[in-house]
């Protein structure tokens, strides 16, 4: 509906000559395009079958590298291969609440769709890196450090984000209607944002049982290449996860919220 | 931008901004109990009172370790360069526990200055490599360990 809308627009302003409103509305009219559910299932059906192809391969070879052939860590030994799952579903987890957040924004701003599917179906998949990280760190801080939890910054603020995930989902199970679930949620998530630079610093801010970062973005990272590569491949691997794990669940949103239409029928009949 | 959409996007910005400041001047005002743990020399500068349940935090000084010949008994020195700690713990070390690592312990500091630990946990570092790699790094006589 909004896409017609816009082409209607563009037709009207044609016969005014250029102005400012033509500029905006080419400026904005891909990111309308963008938004409508119709169009984004369309695309990804296309996309999807490619991305889950070069996900599966790149998370073969990057399992096989890193537990096979990486070599083993000289005061670790091999517990040390934990950071292979570890970091990259940590990591993800922070960066997909971002996705959420955002999402969220866009849906408050706009009223967009889609974006408040994207930020309900980014939930789900969040907590469960976020448990992911936190379990097998608790697995390694049992051998490493020798217990399986401490309560210091890095550890509780992660265990907040996993409660933020679960705060999202469960608000937006409280609700019957979506246009209100989508509203709460989207403004709970983006209160939560603020949790993700302090999970990021706070191994630097406080004195805390988890060590700082091994992968650094602005200086030399301390972890020797034969171990960094795989992990790179791995963390691209499970990047791809994300967005496979996303955009499918994002179409099973797309169905569950149309199902009334005419194009969802007729996608379904097919 | 439409001007409904432009408000709507200053209000989340303004929320997000009142939220941050909040946020940081909890985390400021908590800032020493989000600590978890005391460094020798805050301990040694008497900011701990004696029986109090705390944790301390540093690395374990090179050649300090001694182990009682008959029981768990075990006596270290923990240090942060700045002071030294001496623990007194009674029980099974972590694997990982090494001189000139990283170590956090947990009990109470004793009339004489010591600290009688009731649990000791391996501070790991961020470095990893190869045995082979630490193992040149350490007859080339550069260091494998990391800084404190």
């Amino acid at each position: 509906m909004r896409l017609s809308r816009v082409y209607v627009s563009i037709i009207t302003i044609r016969h005014r000559g250029l102005g400012k409103a033509t500029y905006n509305l080419l400026m904005w009219s891909w990111f309308h395009k963008f938004g409508s559910p119709r169009w984004f299932y369309d695309f990804s059906t296309r996309v999807l079958p490619w991305l889950a192809v070069l996900c599966a391969a790149f998370l073969l070879v990057g399992v096989v590298w890193a537990l096979a052939i990486a070599p083993s860590d000289y005061k670790q030994g091999n517990s040390f291969r934990i950071f292979y799952i570890h970091v990259p579903t940590a990591v993800i987890s922070l960066v997909g609440y971002y996705v959420m957040a955002i999402a969220g924004a866009v849906s408050l701003i706009w009223r967009m769709k889609l974006a408040d599917i994207v930020m309900k179906e980014a939930a789900p998949i969040g907590a469960l890196l976020t448990f992911v990280a936190l379990f097998s760190g608790a697995v390694w801080g049992k051998p490493t450090w020798g217990t399986w939890w401490v309560w210091d910054a890095r550890v509780t603020s992660m265990l907040i984000l996993f409660f933020l995930y679960v705060g999202v989902i469960a608000l937006h199970k409280a609700f019957d209607n979506p246009e209100q679930s989508g509203k709460a949620c989207a403004v709970l998530s983006l209160v939560g944002t603020v949790n993700i630079p302090i999970i990021y610093k706070s191994v630097d801010w406080w004195y805390s049982l988890h060590q700082p970062a091994t992968i650094k973005f602005t200086e030399e990272s301390t972890i020797h290449p034969d171990m960094f590569w795989p992990f790179l491949v791995i963390t691209t691997g499970f990047y791809l996860l994300y967005a496979v794990a996303l955009i499918a669940n994002t179409r099973l949103g797309i169905l569950q919220r149309e199902y009334r239409t005419q194009w969802v029928r007729s996608r379904l009949q097919e | 931008m439409h001007p409904q959409r432009k408000q709507r996007l200053q209000i989340i910005v303004f929320v997000l901004i009142a939220v941050a400041i909040a946020a940081g001047l909890l985390l400021y005002a908590l800032r020493e109990n989000i600590n978890l743990f005391y460094p020798p020399a805050d301990i040694a500068a008497g900011k701990v009172a004696v029986g109090q349940q705390i944790r301390a935090g540093g690395m374990v000084r090179e050649g300090s370790v001694e182990r009682s010949e008959q029981n768990l008994q075990v006596r270290f020195v923990v240090t942060d360069y700045a002071a030294d700690l001496v623990v007194n713990y009674d029980g099974i070390l972590p694997d990982m526990f090494a001189e000139n690592a990283g170590v956090v312990v947990a009990g109470k500091l004793t009339e004489n200055g010591e600290f009688e630990a009731s649990e000791v946990l391996a501070k790991h570092d961020e470095n990893y490599m190869p045995p082979e790699v630490a193992e040149a790094l350490e007859q080339s006589g550069g260091s494998s360990e990391a800084e404190y």
